[in-house]
Parts: structure tokens; C-alpha cells; sequence
């Protein structure tokens, strides 16, 4: 099974590349921005099969080092091979 | 008084600190490597700065979990001295050593110069050399060191900023923050006091040749702190 981990900064804190990344789209004439967060995505391949297994160590995963809990949030898809 | 400067793959100020270590504030010196287990009897760890892992993942996130940080931990648990600086300060706050976390400059840019930062307090083992209110000017090379905390920590924190980032005349203003860090913070210290994280580079500022010598105080206060321990 595969599993695809999607962080990115907690809403609340100023996404310093995602603001640079906007007022670039804007200079390209893209007017239809309203707002960008940039992030990290980890792809892993993982020998468990038990969906609910995988899940739980991938969230493990996040919370003990993938992500870091006061500044990032995650989100984790769970993609069968 | 015996200093532990570590070496990480990727640390670049390790030298730095191990030279005004030894030849400005004259004190036996050994550099650990990540690998190792044991401190080798130092009586104050230096974590120095640089690109730990080359800074994979985030800033201090894979040092952190390097066989000689669970030393430090049991030393800095014990009342042990342990500086962070700059990369050293991201690896504390990584490691849980120090609360909150560390984002990239609000400017995106890497920023190296010197900056004022005021004293906010004089009883810690850091800054017992110095004054209240006392204005230093300290160099800053860093990219991520917005200083942040989440509502939890924020909370939980007590008196725990020891510098500030402040203009010329003390004064902390939005235009003397060089980051972008909440209450401009620039060196926080454990509620117990004995491990501090600074983002400026005392090392770099150690001798009058460099163009500062207020460095030197931080490193003077630790070995008076030492003395009287």
C-alpha cells in the first residue's frame, strides 16, 4: 500500500513562499488568485495491506517527525498497489 | 571549565565556537560527534550553527534525533548547561528542549548582518555578565528564524524570552525585527534556565577584530554561572 502525506503550514500562520508565489501569478496576469499555501507532499511505500494499520503508523509518522504539530498541519490518502 | 561543541553533519559554526572557546575565552574544548553516546564530561554542550542534514525536512528535525542528542537531553534534564545557536536553536526547539518552532523569514530571504538585541534578563546562566535592558549587537545568518508558537504553548510560557530583537536605542519595533518573530523574540531559555537557544552568533562576535566583542559576555556568563554552581 502507498500512502500520500500532504503538509502544509496551520492556516493561521503567514505563508511567506505561498505570498511571494501569489504576487508572482498576479505579475503573470493570473488575476483569479485569491491565495496560495505552498507545502511539502511525501509519497511512501509501505509493506502493510490492513488499511487501518497502515493509517495509524502514517500518523505516527506525521506526528513524530513528518510534520511539526505547532506550525504544520497534514493530511494523509491511503492508495492501494 | 570544560565546553562539548558538536559536530553535526552539515554544522558550519562548529569551529568557530571551538576557536573563541579556546583561544578568547581560554577553556578546555572537545568537539562531539553526532554518533556519539556519551558527553565526555563537559560541563556545557554547544550546539552550533550551520545546515544540520542540510536542513532536509525542516530546520534541526532529523539532528534532533541523532545518538548524542539523547545525551544532551539527559544532561540538559539533570540542570546541565546547553547552548543552541542559531541551527543549534532550531535542533532545542525540534528536540522539545525548547518550546515553539521555527518558520521562514517573513522577507524569504536569507539574512546575514549585524542586529541589536536587548537583554531582557540578567538571571539566567547566559546573560549573568550582563545588564538590563543591556544592547547588544550580534550577527544573525539565518533563513528560518521566524520564531513561532502555537496557542498551547503560549499559555504555558512564563518569562522565558532573554533577548530581543530592538533598534540601535533599545527600542523593540516592527522595523528592528529582522524575521518576523513574535514578540521579536531572539533567545529563549528553558522555565529551568539552563538551556538557552539564541538565533544571533555570539561566537562571531567574540573578538574586536570581528567588529564586536558582546558575544564574549554570553560565553563569560556561562563560566561565571559554572563557578558558582
Amino acid at each position: 500500500m502507498n500512502a500520500r502525506v500532504y503538509i502544509t503550514l496551520k492556516p493561521g500562520l503567514l505563508d511567506a513562499q505561498g505570498k511571494t508565489v501569489k504576487s508572482a501569478l498576479d505579475a503573470l496576469g493570473f488575476k483569479g488568485v485569491k491565495d496560495v499555501r505552498m507545502g511539502k507532499y511525501v509519497e511512501l511505500k509501505l509493506n502493510g495491506a490492513k488499511a487501518a494499520t497502515v493509517k495509524a503508523d502514517v500518523e505516527r509518522m506525521c506526528k513524530k517527525l513528518l510534520a511539526n504539530p505547532i506550525i504544520e498541519t497534514y493530511r494523509i490518502e491511503l492508495v492501494q498497489t | 571549565m570544560k565546553f562539548g561543541v558538536v559536530v553535526f553533519p552539515g554544522s558550519n559554526c562548529d569551529q568557530d565556537c571551538v576557536h573563541v572557546l579556546r583561544d578568547v575565552v581560554r577553556q578546555p574544548v572537545v568537539t562531539l560527534w553526532h554518533q556519539e553516546t556519551s558527553l565526555r564530561g563537559v560541563d556545557a554542550v554547544v550546539l552550533p550553527g550551520g545546515f544540520s542534514y542540510g536542513d532536509y525536512l525542516r530546520t534541526g528535525a532529523i539532528a534532533r534525533l541523532s545518538p548524542i542528542m539523547r545525551a544532551i537531553s539527559a544532561f540538559a534534564n539533570d540542570g546541565g548547561l546547553v547552548i543552541g545557536i542559531c541551527n543549534g536553536f532550531q535542533i532545542l526547539l525540534e528536540s522539545g528542549l525548547l518550546p515553539g518552532a521555527m518558520l521562514r523569514n517573513t522577507g524569504l530571504r536569507f539574512i546575514c548582518r549585524f542586529v541589536h538585541v536587548r537583554v531582557e534578563r540578567t538571571d539566567t546562566p547566559f546573560t549573568n555578565q550582563l545588564q538590563q535592558g543591556q544592547i547588544l549587537r550580534l550577527p544573525i545568518a539565518h533563513n528560518e528564524g521566524r520564531y513561532t508558537t502555537d496557542e498551547h504553548i503560549a499559555r504555558t510560557m512564563t518569562d522565558q524570552v532573554v533577548f530581543r530583537y530592538c533598534d540601535a536605542d533599545g527600542q523593540v519595533v516592527d522595523a528592528a525585527n529582522p524575521n518576523g518573530s513574535i514578540d521579536a523574540i531572539a533567545g529563549l531559555t528553558t522555565r529551568a534556565g539552563n538551556v538557552m537557544g539564541i538565533m544571533p552568533h555570539p561566537e562571531r562576535a567574540s573578538e574586536s577584530a570581528l567588529g564586536s566583542e558582546d558575544g564574549r559576555l554570553i560565553f563569560a556568563s556561562m563560566l561565571e554561572a559554572h563557578a558558582y554552581a
